[in-house]
């Protein structure tokens, strides 16, 4: 059996599955349900500085987009960090590790931007005896107003300055939370590295407006009858964050900086995903507060089974697997040519394959052959370009099938070649480079149309 | 077991009335708002779909349910009305297993089609509750047009008429309008009064006029209304019921299906109507399963269907004869009724000879059963009275009206559809829409300049 006990800059726990900071870890009460539920860790929810606490709206605080029968596809929310008082967090948080010493609590943190807040603050909660903290530089709602969360993250001279005065100042291993709100995920991530921190975790919520009711024009989540923008998460962001994830991992300044992946995680599948990518583990937040804590045993499990059947024994094996093939547009091998193929006898005859490709691609699909409802591709049209696969409601159904090196492509009418060419080559690129850059075998290299 | 289930002959109140509301409730309980978007949600929204070509009236089913499932069932409506009026009827009666749902991929994918008729009632429902009336007729034509007949056939013509601007005077032979889809369609498919509700919500559009009691051949002619119309609209259905053709067949105890159907649509309160401890019904359509599932509900303790062919070639659909089976009506094949049996002038069974293919053609084996019976029932099709026309052998075709593909008849000014004209099938749909596209073909002949449009118009000139 697969061996998913997962250490993240030190700080170990029996699977790679935390919960990240967020309202399912707000309070003890949750939290141990969770533990019990099978979680490996937790990141509690963001602490502010002592004093009064902060205020949320006592109106709706999410949003939702939904697919198909109402299953939820992201979510977003205008919650703040905890509004509890912050000696009850920190007795919480030191009874419950306390209570389950082999998993992990990290501890997520938002003060000003001032190094006073953070010197204050670093030793109470060290004296929790917990693993780690979470600087929270990604809330891009409400603390972001008051110069902090997704305010700090954005600038990543700021994230710098912060990630150094708590290596200064504690102990503890500094995981920096970053925003996916910027233009460049590698600038702040590259800025958190030269601050000292120990990881980075990402992605953060996405600023965004769910809907707007058409009755009152209120965006939702409408607070009598005004809304501000929340941060979006849950399936839909997954994309997202997968990027942003794969970015840092292969950034040449950042490699081997370890990431806890967060974005929309709801199964195994997601979080193998991003383990493959690079993260070291995942944090999942969406997907329980959808369908409760249960679902770790489902991502757990499948995990396991995924490594097993693969042959993967430790997390080790999986981590950053999928990094190397990461790369840039320039670098893909224009002589791969596919070509979809419809399994006729998965075929249920709805025609989108063929209205999509009609309508809006390369008119590469029959509607009616011999008189008959028939969908086949024309391989002198077809571009290999996948968009029929993914409008297919039947899983398998259209396959995307390669040609082997010496067939002919009927669409260019040239024969296949066995060699790799990319744009950097191609004598269409007035940046051509001669000869063969980096990245490129040593094979003649045939240009491609 | 009460005793009144077990009286022999043909009595009333066999059950109780709470037995009798439920037994005739609504068949298909109508969707509710979650139930409809869930379903809205299996639709793919298929290219050129299936279930479009497969509806004889060519409602665009994709559009309509994505209108659903966009909280729009209003617009929903509008498209299933641009094509088909009655298309509040055909949700409840069509039979969706052999048209859209069987078309429908998700048959094919997985066995289960997308509920469309229960969509197109959503829909449809939303929209007649409201009163909410899509069209505006266009200016006044000056032009009158004479229906007869206010059935699904005639009803569609009118609408499509006075929306042209024409004005349409209905004639019906009944005292109310509706046509089958008043007297003809089992009780548990049309339940609330709704067939007289369509009729209002299909009239509403103005400019038609419904008179009852207006018997073609008894009130008023052909030639009458030749003279007094731009142009006539034949859609009066099958007014006739086929003989058995078997001894006995005049007893008391024997009635036509049709009949009993129309009854029980009409009936308040269904303890008045009598009904046989042991029934027969002798037919393999709608009509037989519709009067054989009734007259079970009503409480005859034994309902058989007798039918003289194989099941492959019942007319009732798969569908329906699931729905007989489960309400506990038995269903035979292979024999064809031969002689009423009487005791006392009453019904007391029907002796049967079972039937048997020889070279393609079916005949008697010369093997009798007999069934003890005291209510036979004739469901073996309805047929046009010949009587009506004078020039009945080019009027006609096989018994029914012969029409071109625009349903003009062979008689200049005179268009027909439904149940009456060769062609097509003998469904609510089907007439919907000939009623439809005649009224689009007198639209195009009444409006064109001088040259009239149809060919046998011309032909007469």
């Amino acid at each position: 059996m697969a061996d998913i006990r997962n250490n993240f800059i030190g700080i170990k726990s029996p699977n790679p599955f935390w919960l990240a900071s967020a309202p399912p870890t707000d309070k003890a009460y949750n939290v141990v349900r969770a533990f019990k539920a099978g979680w490996g860790g937790v990141v509690w929810k963001t602490l502010g500085e002592e004093g009064p606490p902060v205020v949320n709206v006592n109106g709706p605080r999410y949003g939702a987009i939904w697919g198909a029968d109402r299953r939820l596809l992201g979510l977003n929310n205008i919650e703040l960090i905890t509004d509890r008082q912050l000696q009850v967090n920190l007795q919480e948080m030191k009874q419950v590790k306390k209570d389950f010493p082999d998993r992990a609590i990290v501890a997520s943190i938002m003060v000003p931007c001032e190094e006073e807040a953070w010197k204050a603050i670093l030793p109470l909660v060290e004296d929790t005896e917990v693993d780690g903290i979470e600087l929270n530089f990604g809330c891009p709602h409400g603390m972001s107003e008051r110069g902090m969360g997704s305010a700090v993250g954005q600038v990543p001279e700021y994230i710098e300055m912060v990630a150094r005065w708590c290596k200064q100042y504690t102990r503890m291993p500094v995981i920096v939370k970053l925003t996916p709100n910027i233009t460049d995920i590698r600038y702040p991530a590259r800025a958190a590295k030269r601050g000292g921190a120990d990881a980075v975790s990402l992605i953060n919520t996405i600023s965004s407006i769910t809907a707007v009711n058409l009755d009152t024009f209120s965006p939702e989540p409408s607070i009598d009858g005004r809304g501000s923008h929340g941060g979006y998460c849950g399936p839909a962001v997954k994309p997202i964050a997968l990027n942003m994830v794969a970015e840092i991992a292969r950034d040449p300044e950042t490699r081997g900086l370890p990431i806890s992946g967060i974005g929309g995680v709801t199964t195994w599948r997601d979080a193998a995903e991003f383990l493959a990518l690079g993260a070291g583990n995942v944090q999942v937040c969406t997907a329980a507060m959808t369908y409760g804590f249960k679902i770790v045993q489902e991502m757990i499990e499948g995990l396991k089974s995924w490594m097993d059947e693969k042959g993967h024994a430790t997390l080790d094996d999986v981590i950053g697997r999928a990094t190397p093939n990461v790369t840039d547009w320039q670098y893909l091998n224009l002589n791969y040519v596919t070509k979809a193929h419809i399994n006729q006898d998965l075929c249920i005859k709805c025609g989108r394959c063929h209205i999509a490709c009609e309508d809006t691609s390369h008119q590469a699909i029959t509607n009616i052959v011999d008189g008959l409802r028939h969908f086949e591709v024309i391989e002198e049209e077809c571009v290999g370009c996948n968009l029929c696969v993914n409008v297919c409601p039947v899983e398998g159904c259209i396959d995307m099938v390669p040609l082997h090196a010496g067939e002919l492509d009927r669409r260019t009418g040239k024969i296949v070649q066995p060699t790799y060419a990319n744009w950097t080559q191609h004598p269409n690129n007035p940046m051509a480079q001669k000869p063969t850059p980096v990245q490129v075998p040593e094979q003649e290299v045939e240009p491609a149309e | 077991m009460d005793e009144r289930l077990l009286q022999d002959g043909i009595v009333g109140n066999r059950l109780s009335p709470p037995t009798y509301a439920e037994n005739f409730a609504d068949l298909h309980p109508p969707l509710d708002q979650h139930e409809a978007l869930v379903e809205s949600d299996r639709c793919y929204f298929c290219y050129d779909a299936p279930c479009m070509q497969a509806c004889p009236t060519t409602i665009d089913i994709p559009l309509f349910i994505r209108q659903i499932s966009t909280g729009n069932p209003l617009g929903a409506a509008k498209t299933i009305f641009d094509q088909n009026i009655m298309g509040g009827m055909c949700a409840r009666v069509c039979p969706t297993e052999t048209l859209c749902e069987e078309a429908c991929v998700r048959e094919l994918a997985e066995g289960k089609p997308v509920k469309i008729g229960h969509l197109q009632r959503y829909a449809t429902d939303a929209a007649m509750a409201k009163n909410k009336q899509f069209y505006q007729r266009a200016a006044p034509t000056g032009k009158r047009i004479a229906v007869v007949g206010a059935g699904p056939a005639g009803l569609s013509a009118a609408h499509r008429l006075a929306l042209h601007g024409h004005e349409v005077i209905i004639f019906d032979a009944r005292p109310k309008a509706g046509g089958l889809n008043e007297y003809g369609i089992a009780a548990y498919k049309s339940t609330n009064n709704f067939a007289q509700a369509e009729v209002d919500y299909v009239t509403a559009i103005g400019g038609i006029e419904i008179r009852e009691n207006m018997a073609l051949g008894r009130d008023f002619s052909l030639d009458d209304l030749r003279g007094e119309f731009d142009a006539v609209f034949i859609g009066l259905g099958l007014a006739g019921v086929n003989a058995l053709r078997a001894d006995g067949e005049d007893l008391r105890g024997v009635e036509n299906a049709v009949d009993f159907i129309a009854a029980l649509r009409q009936a308040e309160d269904k303890g008045v109507l009598p009904i046989g401890r042991r029934v027969v019904v002798i037919g393999g359509g709608m009509t037989a399963i519709d009067a054989a599932v009734q007259a079970k509900l009503l409480g005859a303790e034994e309902v058989t269907v007798c039918y003289r062919r194989g099941q492959e070639q019942m007319n009732a659909s798969d569908y329906e004869q699931e729905l007989a089976k489960a309400n506990g009506v038995v269903i035979r094949h292979w024999l064809q009724p031969k002689r009423v049996l009487a005791t006392d002038g009453r019904v007391s069974g029907i002796e049967l000879e079972y039937t048997a293919l020889a070279d393609d053609r079916l005949a008697g084996t010369g093997r009798a059963l007999v069934l003890e019976a005291d209510q036979v029932f004739k469901a073996i099709g309805q047929s046009l009275d010949a009587s009506l026309w004078s020039d009945a052998g080019s009027f006609l075709q096989n018994g029914k009206i012969k029409v071109d593909a625009e349903g003009h008849t062979s008689i200049p000014n005179v268009w027909a559809g439904g149940d009456c004209v060769a062609g097509g099938e003998d469904l609510t749909v089907w007439a919907t829409r000939q009623g439809r596209d005649a009224a689009e073909s007198i639209h195009r002949s009444l409006t064109a300049q001088r040259a009239p449009a149809a060919p046998a118009a011309l032909e007469l000139a």
